[in-house]
């Protein structure tokens, strides 16, 4: 089961209608610590947090379902875990709307958090007590990232090669701008439409690659068209 | 959803910096002088001229004529690399470039009247100073070790002859003998870095001597990759590795260089190499700046320019701005948001959004690469994370070998990048 997609959507939709809107917090940290006193009756957060009638909630994010060996979960939450749920922000954020609807059986005895604006704060208030990315890369976000809208004539679109130019500069730490070839392939003086194409199907996912799915997945289309007119003749 | 307001504050102190008049100068060319020459100063001074086209007066200052590329300097403990595969040197720079690179050491900076001090004597003005000096270490951090004690104990996490001594000392280790490394506490350069020399050590040690020990003291419940290395350790490296972390006492360590022992937890034990990695602050210049807040220099995410002064910028291991881990990589791809926006300050050139990433490769035996990487943005308070990845335990072997020779594409692709 894939649990992140199917919230994953959601978000998406959401951000979208911000088209060039710049990047957001996951939400106020400080309003979610007021949001938090709802939760207090039962779970703990902070130094010293411990286990009370719900699990401590350091170190949540990016935490398997049910993931605490020492916490006595349901076993609606269990198999949650078992079956590949992960907390992060979406996941959480579906989860305290609705905890019954989410996970049926679950022992959270709580209506959930209707107001998105709530979720989105406590989230943020939870996301200072995991880890934090400076120390460990991979620890999960702390902001949402700018998101771009799909544009059906994106081949069509003319490049600024001066733009293409500063964006590439993220493009050369691995891909050398001589056209040189060792273990990571050239880009340079490539037909137009190829490159786009290409990035694209990174930006969708199509073509496997983590890093060139994750560095064309925030650039938008008028950005890969910038970067092909840049890299099909780089001065 | 609608702009927020600080979304709609940040957005506009980005279109307002683009706005603004270039600097009047009264006289001559704009000056920028970079203190630093690894992968944040040299790339920032790289871009700056290349991209000023000579409207810029370019000045790097970086003590060494030869420069030994901390990533991939575990490559070589591994055997992996030679040590003049990781050398570089700056006269591309010089030549290509226009860039005027002074071999000294800067060791003061005057705000007031915008000069940087050298110990050779003299000083140079700037209307922009970029500070790259990356780290030093915190006197005290590890009781018993402090800088005299580095030829006993090193610590070989600035490269160079650092990294040769303490590859020899490996290579000298007795049969069944002991290594030991005491890992730093957050935040440090490289957060794999530690734990990817443990690999290569352990590579050698397999080869020439393996019934040889490593124990690691670590600070730390727990570090980066920290999966993929405990499996990689358990396949190739079996019992080999004994990883000493907080909840066991990791923490509470002291060292005797002279009796070449390390006790941990109260338990003294004889080891016959000790790898010292101390807790670490920015490079002492950024102090000697007064830039600093603590150990770290804060900055503005937007263009990287210090919360204490608007005509200084701090790049790389010594800035303190969020969530990018101190790396290679990372100073490397700030040093390209700030050289757009100090070009842009001195010469009215456009100035575009900042966009960041990181990706830092490891590898833990031969052909056995992993990495993990994200990209983020600037929010009013920080750079913020917003999307990764990470390889995952239980990969194929043609996958992980496709992932370190990428690895070998990076270094070729991120050295050029710096040095022309």
């Amino acid at each position: 089961m894939r649990w992140r997609g199917a919230t994953g959507v959601i978000f998406a939709a959401s951000i979208l209608a911000t088209a060039a809107a710049a990047t957001e917090d996951l939400g106020d940290a400080a309003a979610g610590k007021l949001v938090f006193a709802q939760c207090e009756g039962c779970h703990q957060v902070g130094a010293g947090a411990e286990n009370r009638i719900g699990p401590h909630l350091n170190g949540v994010f990016g935490r398997r379902a049910a993931g605490l060996e020492e916490f006595n979960y349901s076993k609606s939450l269990i198999r949650a875990g078992t079956s590949g749920l992960e907390w992060h922000a979406d996941t959480l954020s579906a989860y305290i709307e609705n905890p019954r609807a989410f996970a049926s059986g679950t022992r959270m005895s709580f209506r959930g958090l209707e107001n998105a604006e709530d979720r989105a704060n406590v989230i943020a208030y939870l996301r200072v007590f995991s880890d934090n990315p400076q120390d460990i890369p991979e620890a999960d976000p702390t902001a949402k990232g700018t998101d771009h809208s799909v544009n059906p004539e994106i081949l069509a679109i003319q490049g600024d090669p001066e733009y293409g130019e500063y964006l590439s500069s993220e493009c050369t730490t691995c891909h050398q701008i001589e056209g040189g070839d060792d273990g990571i392939p050239s880009i340079v003086y490539w037909p137009d439409q190829d490159f786009v194409v290409a990035m694209h199907a990174y930006k969708d996912k199509q073509r496997p690659h983590p890093v060139m799915q994750m560095i064309a997945g925030r650039l938008s289309n008028d950005e890969i068209a910038a970067l092909a007119a840049y890299f099909n003749n780089p001065q | 959803m609608t702009l927020n307001r600080r979304t709609f504050l940040g957005t506009a102190g980005v279109l307002a910096a683009g706005l603004s008049a270039p600097m009047v100068l009264a006289q001559g060319k704009p000056r920028v002088v970079v203190v630093g020459g690894g992968a944040g100063g040299a790339t920032a001074a790289r871009y700056i001229a290349k991209d000023s086209k000579g409207e810029i007066e370019v000045t790097l200052i970086e003590p060494s004529r030869t420069y030994y590329t901390c990533f991939f300097s575990n490559l070589y403990l591994g055997g992996f690399q030679e040590l003049s595969d990781i050398a570089h040197s700056y006269g591309t720079l010089a030549a290509k470039y226009g860039i005027n690179v002074v071999h000294d050491w800067a060791v003061g900076v005057d705000r007031d009247s915008k000069t940087v001090s050298l110990a050779g004597g003299g000083s140079i003005p700037y209307d922009k100073l970029i500070l790259s000096p990356g780290i030093d270490f915190v006197d005290g951090a590890v009781e018993g070790w402090d800088v005299i004690a580095q030829n006993k104990m090193p610590h070989a996490y600035k490269a160079g002859s650092q990294t040769e001594l303490l590859k020899a000392q490996v290579l000298a280790m007795p049969e069944g003998g002991t290594f030991a490394m005491v890992a730093p506490p957050n935040p440090f350069r490289c957060p794999p870095g530690p734990y990817e020399r443990v690999s290569m050590v352990a590579h050698v040690l397999k080869a020439n001597n393996p019934t040889a020990k490593i124990i690691i003291a670590d600070p730390k419940a727990k570090f980066s990759k920290m999966s993929l290395f405990q499996e990689g350790w358990a396949d190739h490296y079996e019992g080999m590795i004994d990883w000493i972390g907080e909840d066991f006492g990791g923490g509470n360590v002291s060292v005797n260089p002279d009796a070449m022992t390390v006790t941990i937890d109260g338990e003294e034990t004889k080891v016959d190499v000790c790898n010292v990695i101390p807790a670490m602050k920015a490079g002492r210049i950024a102090e000697m700046a007064g830039v600093t807040d603590g150990n770290w220099a804060p900055v503005n995410a937007a263009d990287m320019s210090s919360k204490a002064d608007p005509d200084i910028y701090v790049l790389g291991d010594a800035s303190q701005q969020g969530d990018m881990p101190k790396s290679g990589f990372s100073a490397n791809s700030q040093a390209k948001v700030c050289a757009n926006a100090v070009r842009g300050a001195l010469t009215g050139s456009k100035i575009f959004p900042a966009k960041f990433s990181n990706t830092c490769w490891s590898l833990i035996d031969t052909d056995d690469g992993v990495k993990v990487g994200a990209t983020y943005e600037a929010t009013p308070e920080k750079i913020a994370k917003v999307d990764g990845f990470i390889s995952q335990t239980g990969e194929d072997s043609d996958l992980r070998k496709a992932t370190y020779q990428e690895s070998l594409g990076w270094y070729a692709g991120i050295t050029s990048d710096m040095f022309g």
